[in-house]
């Protein structure tokens, strides 16, 4: 699909143009200002909701229902109120630690599954990948139910108070270790650019493929390994329906499931001022994240074609 | 794993050749995904093949019914309804976003200070995937929101959106729309590869703008604009999460009069019996599950034959 002769780094970035298109007349037109011009209108649209986030959730509830963007009074409190009722700091924690398993896990299950199909020789191997790629369009509602019945009958000994793995984060978790379709493509590309010279070297001395694979792949492929650890982090962090269906203890809550306490505790009309600065901090992370590894997210998404949602 | 060390010379042995050393290495590293194709995918699919034909509540065992659950979903109106909500939604949601989204694209195309600031920009809210982003698209397309807000200064009086069964889906619809980040981006990588020669050459021909980026680069676009629809719609038959949270405590009837009634949130409410009989319906739910991906595979069945007609793809070079 894309383009695997040049080197990895430049491959991880988005298929690349040709230089010439460097020398194109930097020249102003109406057109490029009437474009910018309505580039910069959608800009502000599209920050407009997170700006309206930020200022509701420093307002009063007297203030809540004017249209002022600057809250009048300015009321901080609000993101102490909010986190002063449900078990905060525990889902922060369970968020937490299911989050970097489940990223840990997909890291390395995809990039063993992608170093097979970029870099070793096997007679199946190039059914095997496109029985991978099939897989990226399988909707995932098929397996929900059956998924959740296994959940319900894998025995968990116990673990985190179940006797079966529902109620616990097994569910969450386990099947990270088990690579992610997407994920592999991505890797396998990023691999294949990886020039055969080095790792031949090291075979010829000796080197196991394992070896091969965590000394010199692994290290070489640390950008693409990148993008993937901020795509699973968000994935993890945001996951709503896995909660939903798998933790039924409030102890065991995400934030995402946390979240919804507000709407059913005041009796269907939420306190939406505590409502924003919840989710502000909720989503704050990876919010974060995007700011400090945008490249990673923009050409991660070129290359695999997630959309994110 | 690390027994694998291969001893650099053992050329007496004739068996383990490299060739097999290669097959069996080539097989040990796909494993982990292999077993979870096995346990969690392929596996589960079977099975619920299987619950389909049967009333399953998870503690007792699945009893046997044959038919009974696809007859009794034929004559199901919330299934109807789910079933309606959602094509609904694809019909309407997947050329809007096309358009757009191709739209912006083109935009970003163009040379100009500040396109990758714009590109960050239209590009993060597809980072906020969890329900806090629901929450708050909920809270501006309120009745009294900030959106209605912007509709008064055009002199429009905004309908209830969320509230109002008749709003409910183009408010979703809205909504959506700040999510187009993701595929705008694909755009715009298969735009930024439309080599540079070819608009020359047709400028040099006296091409006008416009039929320049009607016989150029929208035939070259195409198989980006073919994996996005079929993607999208995929997505946009599995929409659960921002119905269930827009509906809030309706979720179990799929909110105001049904309206957000979607086929999975219906799913989700049957197999864990929020609605029908009291306790899970795993048999019925399987059943529902096992109709929405054979609609998927037809439609994207059909999508891929037809295909051919509108996708261009470039000879192999």
């Amino acid at each position: 699909m894309q383009n695997t002769a040049v080197g990895p780094v430049e491959q991880l970035r988005a298929p690349s143009a040709p230089k010439e298109r460097r020398r194109t007349r930097k020249q102003f037109t109406l057109g490029k200002l009437l474009a910018w011009l309505v580039l910069a209108g959608l800009a502000i649209l599209w920050l407009a909701p997170l700006a309206w986030m930020i200022s509701t959730s420093l307002k009063t509830p007297q203030d809540l229902f004017g249209y002022n963007w600057i809250p009048n009074p300015v009321a901080w409190a609000n993101y102490i109120d909010a986190f002063s009722f449900g078990m905060w700091g525990r889902w922060g924690i369970n968020t937490f630690v299911i989050t970097i398993i489940s990223m840990t896990g997909v890291i390395f299950s995809s990039a063993m599954v992608a170093y097979s199909f970029a870099r070793l020789r096997w007679r199946a191997r190039d059914q095997v990948f496109k029985l991978v790629l099939a897989t990226m369009m399988l909707p995932s509602v098929v397996t929900l139910i059956p998924q959740f019945i296994l959940f319900a009958k894998l025995p968990a000994f116990g673990l985190q108070g179940s006797a079966v793995w529902v109620n616990t984060f097994l569910p969450l978790t386990v099947p990270a270790f088990t690579a992610n379709a997407f994920y592999i493509f991505l890797l396998r590309q990023f691999m294949r650019g990886i020039p055969m010279e080095l790792t031949e070297a090291a075979k010829i001395d000796g080197a196991s493929e394992f070896r091969v694979w965590r000394s010199i792949i692994i290290p070489l492929s640390k950008p693409a390994l990148a993008a993937i650890a901020i795509f699973a982090f968000q994935g993890a962090w945001q996951d709503f329906m896995g909660p939903l269906i798998y933790l039924q203890s409030e102890r065991l809550y995400t934030l995402q499931i946390g979240l919804r306490q507000y709407e059913f505790a005041f009796g269907g009309s939420p306190a939406w001022n505590w409502l924003m600065a919840a989710s502000l901090i909720v989503m704050l992370p990876v919010l974060l994240i995007f700011l400090a590894f945008q490249r990673y997210f923009i050409e991660g998404v070129t290359i695999t074609g997630m959309g994110g949602r | 794993m690390t027994t694998l060390a291969t001893p650099p010379q053992h050329p007496k042995r004739t068996w383990w050749t490299k060739s097999r050393r290669d097959e069996l290495n080539g097989w040990l590293f796909v494993l982990p995904w292999l077993l979870g194709l096995i346990v969690f995918t392929a596996g589960p699919m079977l099975f619920s093949l299987y619950a389909g034909f049967t009333r399953y509540n998870i503690t007792t065992a699945p009893e046997w019914i044959g038919l009974q659950n696809y007859q009794a979903i034929v004559q199901d109106d919330f299934f109807w309804k789910a079933l309606y909500n959602t094509f609904w939604m694809v019909i309407v949601k997947t050329p809007l976003v096309l358009l757009l989204s191709l739209g912006i694209a083109l935009l970003l195309n163009v040379e100009m200070p500040g396109e990758k600031f714009f590109r960050s920009i239209i590009y993060f809210p597809n980072v906020l995937s969890g329900i806090a982003a629901v929450f708050l698209w909920k809270w501006i397309l309120a009745p009294n929101g900030l959106f209605n807000r912007g509709l008064e200064f055009f002199g429009i009086s905004g309908p209830g959106w969320f509230v109002d069964p008749t709003w409910t889906k183009p408010g979703m619809v809205i909504m959506g729309m700040w999510w187009i980040g993701g595929g705008i981006l694909i755009y715009l990588a298969a735009l930024k590869g439309i080599p540079r020669a070819l608009y020359e050459a047709a400028e040099l021909d006296g091409a006008t703008q416009w039929r320049r980026t009607l016989h150029i680069t929208l035939p070259l676009l195409t198989p980006a604009i073919f994996f996005e629809i079929v993607t999208n719609i995929i997505g946009t038959f599995q929409i659960f999460t921002t119905a269930y949270v827009l509906s809030g405590t309706d979720a179990a009837t799929g909110g105001p009069g049904q309206s957000m009634l979607f086929y999975v949130l219906y799913l989700y409410n049957r197999a864990f019996g929020r609605v029908g009989p009291a306790g899970f319906q795993m048999g019925y739910a399987s059943a529902l599950a096992w109709i929405l991906f054979v609609i998927i595979l037809l439609i994207t069945l059909i999508q891929l034959a037809l295909a051919n007609r509108w996708v261009y793809y470039e000879s192999e070079g």
